[in-house]
């Protein structure tokens, strides 16, 4: 970014006292590759009135992060967590982000937000060291105010500070970030800020946007994926009263002022199509993918390769995202650029994705993010918001898209049906010897060894760029953690299968095969929480326990369930977690996500198909 | 087709002009500019849709304008008053019965018709209750605390 626009920038942002931040490594936000914002990736400003503004690229869907990264940046600023402001997911204010997934919000993101405010509380510190005359060093921040040590009566404020001011900060000393020890936000239980809109109604979804003139628009979609259309009669739905229909190339959408009126306009099109015929159905899903997969990507190997004469043979189906708001966008063309509010995990993506199918420039894009009614993966596209924008520059109004339910359904990015074979052996000390594990379609995510197997291939088939990967009759996408709920099933199901074969009790097999540290705490810390006795499975208790890793985090789960043996109906008395995730920003909001992440679990296992 | 139909939203008396088989969601949301109440499904098996018709749990993406003439609308901009919360409200926020907030109202408004037609539901009740109101974030079991905490508030008065 040369000076100019970077002053530029920071007048876009308001006066005040702006921090800009670098931290590596950068590539992991993709700037390298993408040129601009080349350097940055927290924003932050200050005000006159001691406010305290985070501009972050990320987008709040549920997961808490809208509040915890304000703790971050509170904590590191010295300023009480409720004058903090997060702007989130606009491409014009916020700096550029790959997207929200990935789980790298707290992990990756937080760093940068923590060191853009200690940067901040540096400059303030600097300016408070001139105005007060007094060293740096004998001055203490907090609660955005700047005193001297021993003197509380010599102090002045934030707001003070930053008023009539116009500094541009790069973080070009290396503030020192707080210790844990010296937490006041950090680790502290928050109330969510996002609370009282959300109980209220009036927190806004991209749905809930008003634009003057504004028409909803239902679009025609084909019966299948694959279909082509041969026919189009749409005469009965211009007959109704303010309905404007819009047909271009593959385009063919109804658009009225009431979204209901619109529906009932789509209903009146009339067209045929032709259907290709299914590759597979959900019985021969399995074997459609063995046969056609191709090759394999070995991830793992080391010892003998085992023999793939697999004794087991999992299999998962596609699982649909279902977030409670459907995918929505509003677009509004106006002065040469639009605008788009849209209901997506990827505004920075989107917005070159709309640039790119628009024909425009990307500085003629902007994407503003309202809040998520929900994502887990499912909104990394966003075939709505290109819609929006489509129909908006043809119409010259702005216009609506929300999904309905079926759309939401249809053009869902499901997680991937997958197939995963594994040949295992134990030696006459219950110890695994050889761990032969081939997974088609899920990826290696949490495919790794996480037992002490000397003798073990893993191979990943129909991964994101083979030649199987298009194998899918429709988009899939990551859900949740990609392909962990997959591997970790597949795994630690055939480690129960081991433990049986073995006549091992399944926890204490799987402490006797890892070494790993952190999985036998996690196992041993759920296992006595959970009244874990004894016995060699199956025990006919309805009791079983799992350990996995995702993203730097280890999990173990331990279940109580009852089965009824004459219909198979499975209830689920109790389900206690063991989590080590390292530095807890807000513990409430982190048990939220654990307790949410069982509880959908529980759905796709028990009622999902 | 076209009588202007009466009734009362959120205490005061509203009348509204337009095709009276159109579903009040929509009224709702694009009429009368009230967008807390969501669209889920439009086919009544999520409950994101949910306001109290004379008191009982309704869902406005199935229920026509026609049919609500004259009756007493209650939605969640209808909660609060004079900037205080519903004890219900308040016990959403403390239990952190939410995640995305997008079920919130629907579930708000779901148990709000619950403590009037039951102050002193059981846990048993209120999950049978509440068992049509879809939630994807997994926030069940805190919003089951929140009711049970509101009840004993409000000795279930709303």
């Amino acid at each position: 970014m040369t000076p100019l626009d970077r002053r530029t920038f920071c007048k876009l942002l308001g006066g005040g006292i702006v921090v800009l931040v670098t931290t590596k490594p950068v590539d992991l936000f993709g700037q390298q590759r993408r040129g601009y914002p080349e350097d940055l990736n927290a924003y932050l400003r200050i005000d006159e009135n001691g406010h305290v503004t985070l501009f972050s690229g990320k987008i709040e869907m549920g997961q808490g992060v809208h509040t915890s990264l304000a703790q971050m940046a509170a904590e590191e600023l010295g300023v009480p967590l409720e004058s903090m402001t997060v702007v989130m997911g606009d491409t014009d204010l916020c700096p550029w982000d790959a997207g929200t997934w990935g789980s790298l919000t707290t992990r990756m993101f937080g760093p940068a937000v923590r060191a853009a405010a200690a940067e901040a509380r540096l400059a303030l510190m600097n300016e408070a060291s001139k105005k007060l005359g007094v060293a740096r060093d004998q001055l203490v921040a907090e609660n955005g105010v700047i005193a001297v040590a021993g003197d509380p009566s010599r102090k002045v404020t934030y707001g003070e500070l930053a008023k009539g001011k116009q500094i541009a900060r790069v973080v070009d000393e290396k503030a020192v970030l707080r210790s844990a020890k010296d937490f006041k936000i950090i680790g502290k239980p928050a109330k969510r800020l996002d609370a009282r809109e959300k109980v209220t109604g009036r927190a806004k979804y991209a749905g809930d946007i008003r634009l003057p003139g504004m028409l909803y628009a239902r679009i025609l979609r084909p019966p299948m994926h694959g279909a082509t259309r041969t026919s189009l009669d749409v005469s009965k739905a211009k007959a109704i009263d303010g309905v404007t229909v819009i047909e271009k190339d593959d385009l063919v959408a109804v658009l009225h002022a009431k979204p209901d009126v619109a529906a009932k306009a789509l209903s009146l099109v009339k067209a045929e199509w032709t259907k290709p015929a299914a590759a597979f159905d959900n019985e021969t899903v399995a074997e459609y993918f063995l046969k056609n997969a191709g090759e394999g990507d070995v991830k793992v190997s080391r010892g003998k390769a085992p023999e793939m004469e697999a004794d087991e043979t999992y299999r998962v189906g596609y699982v649909a995202h279902a977030p409670m708001e459907p995918h929505t966008a509003v677009a509004e063309s106006k002065d040469g650029r639009i605008t788009i509010w849209a209901s997506t995990q990827s505004p920075f993506g989107t917005r070159s994705r709309v640039a790119k199918e628009l024909g425009l420039d990307e500085k003629q894009v902007r994407v503003i993010t309202p809040f998520l009614g929900g994502g887990f993966g499912g909104k990394s596209a966003a075939q709505q918001a290109v819609e929006a924008a489509r129909l908006t520059q043809i119409t010259g109004k702005p216009v609506m898209v929300a999904w309905t339910r079926g759309e939401e359904f249809f053009y869902d990015t499901f997680g991937p049906a997958a197939v995963v074979k594994i040949a295992s052996a134990v030696d006459d000390q219950g110890k695994i010897t050889s761990w032969g594990y081939d997974v088609y379609a899920a990826g290696d995510r949490a495919a790794e060894v996480l037992y002490d197997a000397p003798n073990a291939r893993v191979r990943t088939f129909m991964s994101r760029g083979s030649a199987g990967a298009n194998l899918h009759p429709f988009g899939t996408g990551p859900w949740r953690a990609p392909g962990a709920a997959t591997n970790v099933f597949a795994r630690e199901s055939q480690v129960d299968v081991m433990a049986a074969a073995a006549k091992a009790d399944p926890l204490e097999f799987r402490l006797r095969n890892t070494s790993d540290e952190r999985a036998r705490r996690v196992l041993k810390a759920a296992a006595e929480a959970f009244g874990w006795k004894a016995a060699p499975g199956p025990s006919g208790q309805g009791r079983g326990i799992a350990v996995g890793i995702d993203s730097g985090t280890y999990c173990a789960l331990a279940a109580e369930v009852a089965v009824d043996k004459k219909t198979g109906a499975i209830r689920v008395k109790r389900v206690v977690a063991a989590q080590d995730m390292g530095l807890v920003i807000n513990p409430d909001g982190a048990k939220m996500q654990m307790e949410g992440c069982i509880t959908m679990g529980l759905g796709y296992v028990l009622s999902e198909e | 087709m076209n009588q202007p139909i009466k009734f009362r939203l959120n205490g005061r008396p509203v009348t509204v002009d337009t095709d009276s088989d159109r579903m009040l969601l929509w009224v709702l949301r694009t009429d009368l500019d009230l967008t807390g109440t969501k669209y889920g499904c439009g086919e009544g098996v999520c409950g994101s849709c949910t306001v109290a018709v004379d008191g009982k749990a309704t869902r406005s993406c199935q229920t026509s304008l026609a049919s609500i003439a004259g009756k007493n609308i209650v939605t969640i901009e209808g909660l609060e008053h004079d900037g205080k919360l519903h004890p219900l409200q308040e016990a959403f926020m403390d239990h952190g019965g939410f995640q995305c907030g997008y079920c919130t109202s629907g579930m708000l408004m779901n148990a709000y018709a619950l403590l009037q037609q039951q102050p002193h539901p059981t846990r048993d009740a209120i999950v049978q209750e509440m068992e049509g109101n879809l939630c994807r974030c997994g926030a069940h079991q805190r919003i089951i605390a929140a009711i049970q905490d509101a009840s004993k508030k409000t000795g279930g008065a709303a």
